[in-house]
């Protein structure tokens, strides 16, 4: 079997338009986040294409990760959150009725930003998201796949049954990527995955990212502007604005367009204030 | 050209290192520790001394017959057979009902229940039911388990006493559970929900083998309690005199739908007698009490260790 041959566990029926680029994955049109009371951020809108590195950048608190959380109803786990405004996957409102949580989680996978492998062995690691899927094929196949596209497989192929959390922490987050990737997403949500990682892994990451997105399509949260603009495609810069009222600080959208443009010239001036280091 | 000699520098950067206030309270507050830690080993280490001792005569002369004999009111022919047959059924209950009922309403409380004043005031209730005295869990036993349910359980039966146990051990079992279900770090639940599973599945193959551990200590500890506690026991019926049927064997399912006694009873009963004889068999009961919850906590901790081993 070919290694690149993708096993898609529910056939999805936009199979055709899979394979042009750029289409509208995501449509996010005046979400506004809550957490009890409190406004976490306000009035997004943009969309996410295919096959593209979408990057949320801004500064601690602007609601980067809330927006980012929302994508595949990682939120819905914080029993106090809720989202207002449409969320459209392919059309479809994530957040519309009988609409099955973890179903969505399937095919819009997540890294986080601290790794989190399961204390478990590396290929437990892997093995455990087509398992719960109910992956049918070969599951020795998925993992060495899985851990291949992850640039993991040469430095653990002859230790796959010891533990994940043996390894450094590069390696755990490319398991962690591995692991997302194993029950093959078209989606991986990644909240910061390099913050806690050294320049070298985190190079290593962003080739991974570079590598990998003709097959998938990443949005990425980074406190790091550099970052931001060696990977992304298109990048959305968020902040924070403060109520005279209530003294509550929201998140809001500044600007969204292709990176190239947010980092040569751009429209709005808090955007080229954060990313010619002038604030934040 | 240097101001001043590095030899003199060094001199001065030496007193100011060496130098420096005594920390005294710091001092003060390590050796009061220290006392609270003697103190307490030692007060233990006196008790068990103090036991050990009292029943060597028992131990050492008779240790066979006294684990197989039965009770009677002549010190030469006292055994704890049929104590040691009740606590080991009072320590089954505990295992089979308080264990699965605890850990499943602890994994309901810390993973399913929303969080609504219904679901505070029940976790309220049940830390507060953790405190109440046992002597008032045996008036619940000897009403419902011996009275009510008379017909079920035969009355002042072993298996009354052993659910009236359960139930005491109860809300420890369900605090210490919910504790460790609590203390997952929740980057492990996000992994398992991140790559799609159900939060049974997160629960089933994440939650519970990290919390596994914790709970396990906590389960043993109410089993200690379970196996120690004599108040309830006399409330609900156990007998301090002789047994019918009392040459059966441990695992004989027949007595458990008769009389019965346990371990403590027997202390509490042996420790009355003005006999001097009856001083070092309540000592030598002790000591088989001390050992049969050893024995439980050792299986724990392998148990334990087990589990903690896979964890990492």
């Amino acid at each position: 079997m070919n290694t690149d041959q993708r096993v898609t566990p529910v056939a999805m029926p936009e199979t055709a338009e899979r394979s042009e680029g750029g289409a509208v994955v995501f449509d996010v049109s005046d979400v506004s986040v809550y957490y009890g009371p409190f406004r976490a951020v306000r009035d997004v809108n943009l969309q996410i294409r295919r096959n593209e590195i979408t990057a949320f950048i801004g500064p601690s608190g602007c609601g980067k990760t809330t927006v980012l959380r929302c994508l595949n109803r990682m939120n819905d786990l914080i029993e106090t959150a809720r989202v207002e405004g449409r969320i459209n996957y392919h059309g479809v409102d994530l957040y519309g009725e009988g609409i099955n949580p973890t179903e969505v989680r399937r095919r819009i996978g997540m890294v986080f930003q601290k790794p989190n492998p399961f204390p478990k062995s590396i290929y437990d690691n892997v093995a455990f998201g087509p398992r719960v899927a109910g992956i049918k094929g070969d599951m020795d196949e998925i993992v060495e796949r899985s851990l291949r596209r992850a640039a993991l497989w040469d430095e653990v192929k002859d230790r796959l049954r010891s533990s994940a959390t043996g390894m450094s922490g590069g390696q755990q987050q490319r398991l962690c990527i591995a692991r997302a990737l194993a029950v093959d997403p078209e989606v991986i949500l990644m909240d910061e995955p390099c913050s806690a990682l050294d320049p070298i892994a985190t190079g290593r990451i962003e080739d991974l990212m570079d590598e990998i997105k003709s097959q998938y399509t990443i949005v990425i949260v980074t406190h790091n502007m550099q970052q931001a603009a060696r990977v992304s495609d298109r990048c959305a810069f968020f902040t924070t604005e403060v109520s005279e009222v209530s003294d509550t600080r929201t998140g809001i959208l500044v600007e969204y367009d292709e990176t190239e443009k947010m980092f040569s010239n751009p429209e709005d001036e808090r955007t080229e204030n954060y990313v010619t280091g002038r604030f934040g | 050209m240097a101001l001043v000699n590095p030899a003199t520098t060094r001199e001065a950067v030496a007193r100011q290192l060496r130098g420096g206030r005594a920390d005294i309270a710091g001092l003060a507050f390590r050796a009061l520790l220290l006392v609270a830690l003697l103190v307490t080993v030692g007060i233990l280490g006196i008790l068990i001394l103090d036991v050990w001792t009292g029943g060597w005569s028992v131990l050492s002369e008779r240790l066979g017959s006294f684990l197989t004999g039965t009770l009677s009111s002549r010190s030469e022919r006292a055994g704890v057979f049929q104590g040691i047959r009740g606590s080991f059924w009072i320590a089954m209950f505990t295992i089979v009902l308080a264990f699965p009922l605890g850990i499943g309403a602890a994994i309901y409380l810390e993973e399913y229940a929303p969080n609504t004043r219904f679901a505070r005031v029940v976790d309220v209730n049940i830390r507060n039911l953790a405190g109440v005295p046992s002597v008032v869990y045996g008036i619940l036993g000897l009403t419902i388990f011996v009275k009510v349910l008379g017909s079920f359980t035969g009355g002042r039966t072993v298996m009354a006493a052993g659910i009236t146990l359960a139930i005491l051990v109860l809300p420890i079992v369900i605090i210490t559970s919910a504790e460790a279900i609590r203390s997952v770090p929740s980057g492990l639940r996000e992994a398992g929900f991140g790559v799609g599973a159900t939060r049974w599945e997160v629960i089933r193959h994440h939650v519970l083998p990290y919390a596994a551990p914790g709970i396990l200590t906590g389960t043993v500890l109410s089993l200690a309690r379970a196996l120690g506690e004599a108040a309830p026991l006399i409330l609900v019926g156990a007998t301090t005199d002789f047994l019918g049927g009392g040459r059966g064997s441990l695992l004989d399912f027949g007595q458990l739908t008769e009389r019965f006694t346990a371990l403590p009873i027997i202390i509490t009963t042996w420790a009355g007698r003005p006999q001097t004889e009856f001083r070092s068999l309540t000592a030598a009961a002790i000591v088989v009490l001390l050992v049969v919850v050893l024995l439980f906590n050792a299986v724990a901790i392998l148990l334990r260790n087990r589990y903690e081993k896979r964890r990492r």
